[in-house]
C-alpha cells in the first residue's frame, strides 16, 4: 500500500521566505502580461533567472559550499509556489534548479559539482534533459543513443527528441546506452553530461501548436565526451533517472500550470455586478481542488525533506494535479461561452486559447497519465 | 498535522472496542433496528464520547485536529452510532457548563419549525440510532430527545440518514445557548467519515482484485483494472487530505472555509470511488450479504449529509469572489495549516 499523505505545516523559517519573494517579484511583475504569465514555467527569461541567482534563489537546496542556498525542500516549495503564482518566466533555470543540480549533487564527482553547481546557482548554466527519442517515448528504457568507449572518453551518437529548451541550454544530461543492446533494457544505461556547444551537436527547434519553439530535436554525430562525462556510476542510469523523477514530478508546477488563466478568469467574474451561479460553483470547485492538491504537494515535499524518494506519491499527486490543470481551461471555456453578459476581454480569451491548446502536454511531459497510473498500481501492490 | 503522540493512547483501545462492538453484524443490526445486546451500552460507557471535553470536566481535552485519526478509524468500521457528533456536543455542553446528556446525539443543522410547532430535521445521519437530536434552527439550537419519546418522533427514509419529525416539541427539550456553525461542524465530521470509509473500501477492492481470477489470472493483473484502482487510490488520497484540512482546528469549532473544502472534495470523490469499487467487485458487490454495500450506500448518504459538493463549492466560490487577491491568497493559503 501507499503511505497516506499527511497534512503538514510548512516550518516557520521556510514560510518566512514568502514575503521576501513577494517583495522581489513586485519589482518584476509589471513586465509580465497575461500572455506571458499563462506560459507559466515554459516562459523563458535568462535575465530574470540571473536576477534570481543574484538574490541567492537558484539552487536553494544545494549546499552553500557549491554556491547554493543551503536550505531544505520546504523553502524551495515556498519559493517555487510564489514564482508560479506570479507567472514568473522561470523556464531558463527551471530544469537545472529542479533536477539537474540535485542529481549532480547526489551522484556527481567532486569536480563535476565544483564546476557545474556554482554556475547553475548564478543562472549561467541552463540544463535540458535528454530522455525521449524518435522510437522511445513512454518506453524510456528502449533508448538507442549510444556512448562508445574511446581513448580518453566517450563517443556519442544518436538523437534525442522533444527536448525542452535545448536551443537555449548550455548542457544536456542525457540517458544513453553505454553497454549491451536494447534487449538489455534497464541494464547498460548511463547518464552523461553533454556540452551542447561541442562539435557534432545539432539542435533543431520544433514549433508547437501554439507557435512557440520550446522543444527541439538534438542530433549527436560522433560527439566526443571526456572521461568525466558520466554522472554517477556507468550502468546505473536507470536507477538514477528513476530517483530524479521524484524531483521532476513532485513540485507545485504540476498543479499550478493553469493558474494564471484561473486568476484572470476570477478577476473577470469579479468584475460582474452579479456573477452567474455556474461561475460561482465552478470557481469554488476549482479552488477546492487546488487547495487540497497544494497540501498533497506539501506532503510530498515533506517526504523529500525527510530524505525519502517519494516516487509513487509524486506520481499520484502529478496525475491528480494535471487533471485539474487540464480541467481548468475546459470548464472556464464552458461558462464563458454560456454567459450572455458582456464578452470577456481579448487577453483572457487569448490566454484561454493558449492553455486549452497546450493542456494536453500537461499529462505527457514528465510521464504520461497511463505510465503514472501504472506506477501507482505498482505502489498498491498490483504488479 | 495529527501528532501520533496525542492519539496513540486511545487508538488501540478504540480498535479493540470496534473489533468487538463495531463489526459488520452490529452495523447491520443497528440499521435494521434489531437488538444489539450490550454493544450500544459498551460504547456509551467506554468514555470515548468524552475525549473532546476539557480535562477539567473529565474529558481528554482533544481537539478536532487530534481526534482526526480516531474518528477516521471509527468510520473505517462504519460505527453505526454518531459517536463523532456526540463527542462535539458533549464538549460544547461541558464548555458552557451545562450537564452533558446521556446517550448519542445526532446533529441536524437545518431544522425547520412550522407555524403549528412541528419540528422537521432533514437527512440526519444516524438520526434513528440517536438518543438526542441537536436541532439547529435560525433562532438557535436545541437538544431534542428522541429515544425517550420515540412515539412522538416519526422517521422517514433509510436508517442510515433519516428525516426526524415531531408533531410538537417534546418534553425534555433543552435550548443550547451557544453560537456554533453546526453545518460546518457536521460537514467536517462527515468528511472525516467519508475519508475513513473510503480508505477501507480501497483496501477491500484491492483485496478483491488480487484474489478474484478471470481469464486465468487475477483481476489485478489486467491493466484496465490497474488504471482504475490507481484512480481510486488518487481520489481516496485527495479525500483524506481534504478531511484533514476540515479537522484543522485546535478546539471544537470548525473553520467554515476549511469545512467547505473538506466536505466538497470528499463528497465529490464519493462518485468515482464507489463506482470503481462496484465495477471491480462485479455482481457480488450488489449482494446484501456482502459488506461492500454497507460502505457504498453510506458513502452516498454521507455525500448528501451536511451538503453535497455543489453546495460547498458555492460557499468556496463566493468566498473567492468576495476576496480581492489571487486564489492562492484568497483560498489556498487560508485553508493551509499555519506555519509551525
Amino acid at each position: 500500500m501507499i503511505d497516506a499523505l499527511q497534512l503538514v505545516a510548512i516550518p516557520s523559517d521556510d514560510a518566512a521566505l514568502r514575503s521576501e519573494v513577494r517583495d522581489f517579484l513586485r519589482q518584476h511583475a509589471a513586465a509580465w502580461p497575461l500572455a506571458s504569465r499563462a506560459r507559466s514555467w515554459m516562459g523563458f527569461d535568462a535575465g530574470f533567472s540571473q536576477a534570481l541567482g543574484a538574490r541567492g534563489w537558484l539552487g536553494l537546496t544545494l549546499p552553500v559550499e557549491y554556491g547554493g542556498g543551503g536550505r531544505g525542500p520546504f523553502a524551495r516549495f515556498v519559493l517555487v509556489e510564489e514564482l508560479l503564482a506570479a507567472g514568473a518566466p522561470v523556464g531558463a533555470h527551471w530544469i537545472a534548479d529542479r533536477q539537474s543540480g540535485p542529481l549532480l549533487l547526489k551522484y556527481g564527482t567532486e569536480a563535476q559539482k565544483r564546476f557545474h553547481l556554482p554556475r547553475i546557482c548564478r543562472g549561467e548554466s541552463f540544463f535540458c534533459i535528454g530522455m525521449s527519442e524518435p522510437q522511445s517515448g513512454s518506453d524510456l528504457a528502449s533508448v538507442r543513443t549510444r556512448a562508445e568507449r574511446v581513448e580518453g572518453g566517450w563517443r556519442l551518437s544518436g538523437q534525442k527528441l522533444w527536448t525542452t529548451n535545448a536551443p537555449r541550454s548550455h548542457y544536456m544530461i542525457a540517458l544513453v546506452r553505454t553497454s549491451g543492446t536494447q534487449e538489455d533494457r534497464h541494464r547498460g544505461l548511463s547518464q552523461v553530461i553533454v556540452d551542447l556547444a561541442a562539435p557534432g551537436v545539432t539542435i533543431r527547434p520544433i514549433r508547437d501548436l501554439a507557435g512557440d519553439a520550446h522543444f527541439s530535436e538534438v542530433f549527436f554525430d560522433d560527439v566526443l565526451l571526456g572521461d568525466d562525462a558520466i554522472v554517477g556510476q556507468e550502468g546505473d542510469g536507470w536507477a538514477q533517472v528513476t530517483a530524479e523523477l521524484a524531483y521532476e514530478r513532485s513540485g507545485p508546477e504540476r498543479i499550478y500550470s493553469s493558474l494564471a488563466l484561473f486568476d484572470a478568469w476570477i478577476a473577470h467574474v469579479r468584475s460582474r455586478s452579479v456573477p452567474d451561479d455556474a461561475s460561482v460553483v465552478l470557481a469554488g470547485r476549482l479552488a477546492t481542488h487546488l487547495a487540497v492538491l497544494r497540501e498533497l504537494c506539501v506532503a510530498v515535499t515533506s517526504k523529500l525533506a525527510a530524505g525519502e524518494s517519494p516516487v509513487v506519491e509524486a506520481a499520484l499527486v502529478k496525475d491528480l494535479g494535471t487533471e485539474l490543470e487540464q480541467a481548468m481551461p475546459v470548464a472556464i471555456a464552458d461558462v464563458i461561452g454560456a454567459d450572455e453578459g458582456p464578452p470577456a476581454a481579448a487577453a483572457l480569451l487569448q490566454a484561454l486559447a493558449y492553455v486549452t491548446h497546450v493542456a494536453p502536454s500537461f499529462s505527457l511531459r514528465g510521464g504520461t497519465r497511463e505510465i503514472l497510473r501504472g506506477m501507482i498500481a505498482r505502489g498498491l501492490g498490483l504488479r | 498535522m495529527t501528532s501520533p503522540a496525542n492519539v496513540s493512547p486511545f487508538l488501540d483501545p478504540l480498535e479493540k472496542l470496534l473489533s468487538v462492538h463495531g463489526t459488520p453484524a452490529v452495523v447491520r443490526a443497528v440499521e435494521a433496528g434489531d437488538d444489539v445486546g450490550n454493544a450500544r451500552q459498551a460504547w456509551i460507557e467506554s468514555g470515548f464520547a468524552d475525549l473532546l471535553m476539557p480535562e477539567a470536566s473529565g474529558g481528554a481535552g482533544l481537539s478536532l485536529r487530534t481526534a482526526d485519526d480516531l474518528l477516521r478509524t471509527c468510520a473505517r468500521h462504519l460505527l453505526p452510532w454518531p459517536l463523532d457528533a456526540t463527542m462535539v456536543v458533549r464538549a460544547v455542553f461541558a464548555a458552557i457548563g451545562m450537564a452533558v446528556p446521556d446517550g448519542f446525539v445526532a446533529i441536524a443543522p437545518q431544522t425547520s419549525i412550522d407555524v403549528d410547532g412541528r419540528i422537521l430535521c432533514r437527512g440526519v445521519p444516524d438520526g434513528a440510532a440517536a438518543d438526542w437530536i441537536l436541532a439547529a434552527t435560525p433562532a438557535g439550537a436545541m437538544l431534542v430527545p428522541v429515544r425517550e419519546h420515540r412515539s412522538e418522533a416519526v422517521f422517514r427514509g433509510g436508517a442510515v440518514a433519516t428525516d426526524v419529525f415531531w408533531h410538537a416539541q417534546p418534553a425534555g427539550t433543552t435550548p443550547v445557548p451557544r453560537e456554533m456553525d453546526w453545518m460546518a461542524i457536521g460537514a467536517c465530521l462527515m468528511a472525516t467519515r467519508i475519508a475513513g470509509a473510503m480508505e477501507r473500501l480501497l483496501e477491500m477492492t484491492l483485496a478483491h482484485a488480487s484474489t478474484r481470477s478471470q481469464f486465468g489470472k487475477p483481476l489485478a493483473a489486467f491493466q484496465a483494472i490497474q488504471q482504475q484502482l490507481a484512480v481510486m487510490a488518487e481520489q481516496v488520497a485527495a479525500a483524506r487530505m481534504a478531511a484533514s484540512i476540515g479537522m484543522l482546528a485546535d478546539g471544537i469549532e470548525a473553520d467554515p472555509l476549511r469545512a467547505a473544502i473538506a466536505k466538497a472534495r470528499t463528497s465529490e470523490a464519493v462518485v468515482a470511488v464507489t463506482s470503481i469499487a462496484h465495477g471491480v467487485h462485479g455482481a457480488i458487490g450488489i449482494a446484501a450479504e456482502f459488506d461492500l454495500q454497507l460502505y457504498t450506500r453510506r458513502l452516498h448518504a454521507w455525500r448528501l449529509a451536511y451538503g453535497t459538493e455543489r453546495r460547498w463549492h458555492g460557499v468556496v466560490g463566493r468566498a473567492l469572489l468576495a476576496a480581492e487577491g489571487p486564489v492562492l491568497d484568497a483560498i489556498v493559503l487560508r485553508a493551509a495549516p499555519p506555519a509551525a
